[in-house]
């Protein structure tokens, strides 16, 4: 079919409006000299303060923060890089749930309220919108997230058929944002558990028919602080920017310990 | 302060860094400096592919590729390094595959190839499947599993410490360095973000791995992180910057925001059509249409757009049609990118066209290295233990534009050279002795921004100087235009000795270091801007309304735009500059508060391809 395109729909029509927003803050105390590499930060409060800003009808939740940043207070701090969804490094509480900041249109969200935008949970406060990522990438680190492979390596590709690379597609679309693994009441309870985004990159290979480390990483996975401490809330599904079925990434790699079958 | 010591040190964690990282680090003491955590990169951005002649699903070779990679750069690709990358490209697929990439797979279970713009079969007979691809997210699988490997080989990061400065035992934009006299890179100095602590890292190799400098524009498809740090640095110190003239505009960015949509989503059939529905490019290339390449594809549009074929209300972009797609094919083959026509504009693109416009995308030009990686102090001699790779780098592998999908091969064949090469260097160097006070300027520099009480905001300078790239140094450029932009950019520059900070804090200082990355971009705009006022041609992403041909008599060189000193006798202003070119149409200088910029030339390399009409 070759027909002529229909018009699109009226995007140079963008309307502005007015939005607040209610933002979690804290501003760690400051030392005299710099801190060392590594040292526990200083215990200050968290507080709520509320801004004001005139958004355009294709704003996202992050260019709202950068005009408080860039207009109004420039010690607002948040982590953020591409701007569309690919690189994970906004995810934030908004409105009660996890979401990255650059795909969340304000224009979506109810004008009426202030939006409230906290930290993720689980991962301490270093800084108003930025958590301390190092035990989340800590776990992902823990279930040997690389392909283990065992005999001689081939001169060309490995072979893999469409239907074996449909298994584990899902998963390789993570981020790492930890939207999944901060919406999880078990993670937030227990920081010790690996939670759903190590799990989803344990899958990732597991599932994958080059991979031979499976029985490794589901022994890894079958520890008191594994996949058994999942409570199938669904939270991560919902969570995920990328549409990851997370839980049931995590319900499979349960059956698998089970039946050892991947 | 802190003072590590490393053989090699690499600063930057996208593709080309972690890429030279699983070199290094197995042969030399290896640490990755980087202002993101890794997997935060834009090489994650990518999409559509990356080219090399497997043949997997139809005749290819890869001298076909570096005939396609030389033709689309209009000539101004170094030949001999385009074949190498072309020649590598093979072993670069398969080095990720066996690494762990999810390639989408052939019936038979290989890794599929599609069709890109620019790469053809048999010297622009017909397009060609060269692509290798893991649906629209080649990128993000490339950044994940380099960063997967750099797990799995214990490489060391130092993950949000910004580097702010490069060490190198002769300062050439101080001081006049005599030929001959051997210049070394000695280490970097860097900020940890989290502390506001300064690090010196001294380093027997030093590579730069930084990526691009979109930001310098408004409209682009480039993180907001994308400053031109590591070009910035090197011009700083006064190495010089390759081509900085030659900026890509992607065809294919969300009207109005700059996202990015592959190209592929043309390689898999989408077409290009105007207000009238006219698939227009027909007209400027009528052998591969909308397949041509992006520099070709993208001043096609901005052309429709001005002669009153826009479509939209204001018509001021173009559509691109995937109706005739099937849904299948489309949420198979280029899911990531009709969702974001759906998240950011509401278009569904199984049944809408999409508005789409040129968005700045990539940086042809940068850090002049040679095909090991080592950064060029001149057009011929080597900086010892300083290298460089990915968009930062200029090998120049792309000349004047370069084709879909080489600029993820441009960081795995040559990010693995660097590294290899690096390491190579550092097991028989010493180190060199770090000047005294090596983090001095930054600290000066940092605290001046973040005490002072009151000045020039970042947004206000940033914005002008982005409002103002797009405005005069886009898709089409004149004389008058480019003299505005300059004109503008020394003021900002001026307005940006007064740049004042509002969070005074130390811990996650992003303000103070926004202000910082605005210094870098700023030294960007002001090499582009330069380079494209010298180069009165048109050529591949330089399209010179004035002068709309290209000038191979005049032109057909690279342009290396050093940072020297202002004369003190007042008069000679040439007198030590035995760098840049004398006469002859590079013989060029501004002169900027405190410094100038001399413009010098290097020859292109010219192997079997003699430069032709480039037509599609």
């Amino acid at each position: 079919m070759t027909a002529t395109a229909q018009a699109p729909s009226q995007i140079g029509e963008v309307p502005t409006f007015e939005v607040r927003l209610k933002v979690r803050r804290y501003l760690p105390p400051e030392p005299a000299q710099p801190l060392p590499y590594g040292a526990p930060a200083p215990q200050a409060e968290a507080y709520w303060e509320e801004f004001t800003v005139r958004v355009h009808g294709t704003d996202r939740v992050l260019d709202a923060l950068h005009k408080v940043k860039w207009e109004q207070d420039g010690s607002l701090t948040f982590r953020r890089s591409c701007a569309h969804g690919v690189c994970g490094s906004d995810a934030m509480r908004i409105n009660g749930r996890n979401r990255l900041a650059c795909k969340t249109l304000l224009k979506d969200l109810d004008p009426t309220k202030p939006i409230t935008i906290e930290p993720i949970k689980g991962l301490s406060v270093l800084k108003d919108l930025v958590v301390d990522m190092e035990p989340f990438f800590a776990s992902y680190r823990e279930i040997m997230p690389f392909l283990v492979t065992s005999g001689n390596e081939p001169t060309r590709e490995r072979l893999q058929s469409p239907e074996q690379r449909a298994r584990y597609d899902d998963t390789t679309k993570c981020i790492l944002c930890a939207c999944c693994t901060s919406s999880c009441p078990v993670f937030w309870n227990d920081g010790q558990y690996f939670g759903p985004a190590a799990i989803v990159n344990a899958h990732r290979f597991i599932f994958d028919s080059r991979d031979s480390g499976a029985a490794q990483r589901l022994e890894i996975l079958n520890d008191k602080e594994g996949v058994w401490r999942c409570r199938t809330t669904f939270n991560c599904t919902e969570a995920c920017p990328r549409g990851i079925e997370v839980t049931k990434a995590i319900a499979e790699v349960k059956r698998a310990m089970i039946t050892r079958a991947y | 302060m802190q003072t590590h010591q490393y053989d090699v040190v690499i600063v930057g964690a996208g593709g080309a860094g972690m890429r030279a990282a699983l070199e290094a680090s197995t042969r030399a003491r290896t640490a990755v400096i980087t202002k993101l955590y890794p997997t935060r990169s834009h090489t994650g951005a990518a999409q559509g592919g990356m080219c090399a002649a497997l043949a997997n699903v139809e005749e290819d070779n890869w001298e076909w590729h570096t005939f396609d990679t030389v033709k689309g750069g209009d000539y101004l690709v170094d030949q001999d390094a385009a074949e190498i990358m072309a020649k590598e490209a093979i072993d670069a697929v398969l080095d990720l595959e066996k690494m762990g990439l999810p390639f989408n797979r052939t019936p038979e279970g290989k890794i599929d190839q599609r069709r890109f713009g620019g790469h053809t079969r048999n010297h622009g007979d017909a397009p060609v499947r060269r692509a290798c691809y893991a649906a629209d997210r080649t990128g993000h699988m490339i950044l994940q599993t380099l960063y997967q490997n750099c797990v799995k080989q214990d490489v060391e990061f130092y993950n949000e410490f910004y580097v702010l400065d490069l060490l190198v035992d002769h300062d050439l934009a101080a001081t006049h360095v005599p030929d001959g006299e051997e210049v070394h890179a000695s280490g970097v100095v860097a900020y940890d973000l989290a502390t506001g602590e300064i690090h010196v890292f001294q380093a027997k190799a030093v590579i730069l791995a930084t990526g691009g400098a979109g930001k310098i524009f408004k409209t682009t498809s480039n993180a907001h992180t994308l400053t031109g740090d590591g070009i910035a640095l090197a011009y700083r110190r006064g190495i010089p910057l390759e081509d900085m003239e030659f900026f890509q505009f992607h065809p294919t960015g969300l009207a109005g925001l700059g996202i990015l949509l592959s190209e592929a989503a043309r390689g898999e059939g989408g077409i290009l059509r105007n207000s009238e529905g006219e698939r227009f490019m027909e007209r400027y290339a009528p052998t591969i249409k909308d397949l041509a390449p992006r520099d070709i594809v993208a001043r096609s549009m901005a052309n429709e757009v001005r002669e009153g074929r826009g479509a939209g209300p204001h018509k001021d972009y173009v559509l691109l049609d995937l109706t005739h797609l099937e849904p299948a094919v489309i949420d198979a083959k280029l899911p990531d990118i009709t969702e974001f026509a759906r998240t950011y504009l509401g278009v569904e693109p199984y049944t809408e066209p999409v508005p789409v416009y040129p968005t700045a995308h990539y940086m042809m030009g940068g850090v002049p290295t040679n095909v090991e990686g080592e950064v060029l102090r001149n057009a011929t001699d080597v900086i010892r233990g300083l290298y460089a790779a990915g968009e930062c780098a200029c090998v120049s592998v792309h000349g004047s534009n370069r084709l879909g999908t080489n600029s993820l091969l441009d960081i795995n064949v040559f990010g693995k050279r660097s590294g290899r090469a690096a390491a190579a260097y550092a097991a028989t160097a010493d180190f060199v002795e770090l000047p005294d006070d090596p983090a001095g300027p930054v600290v000066a520099e940092l605290e001046a921004i973040r005490t002072r009480p009151d000045g020039e905001r970042v947004a206000d300078i940033r914005a002008e100087l982005q409002q103002t790239m797009d405005t005069n140094a886009q898709v089409f450029r004149t004389q008058e235009s480019l003299e505005q932009a300059l004109e503008d950019i020394k003021a900002l520059q001026k307005r940006y000795r007064a740049v004042a900070v509002q969070d005074r804090s130390r811990s996650f200082n992003t303000d103070l270091l926004e202000a910082v990355e605005l210094g870098f971009l700023l030294d960007v705009a002001e090499t582009v801007v330069v380079g494209a006022i010298n180069r009165k041609e048109s050529r591949g992403g330089h399209f010179r309304e004035d002068f709309p041909k290209r000038d191979d008599a005049g032109y057909m060189r690279h342009t290396l735009a050093y940072r020297r000193p202002l004369p003190t006798d007042g008069h000679r202003l040439w007198s030590n500059d035995s760098d840049g070119d004398h006469e002859g149409e590079f013989a060029h200088t501004t002169v900027f508060d405190g410094y100038r910029l001399v413009l010098g030339s290097k020859p292109v390399t010219v192997t079997r391809y003699q430069p032709m009409e480039r037509k599609y």
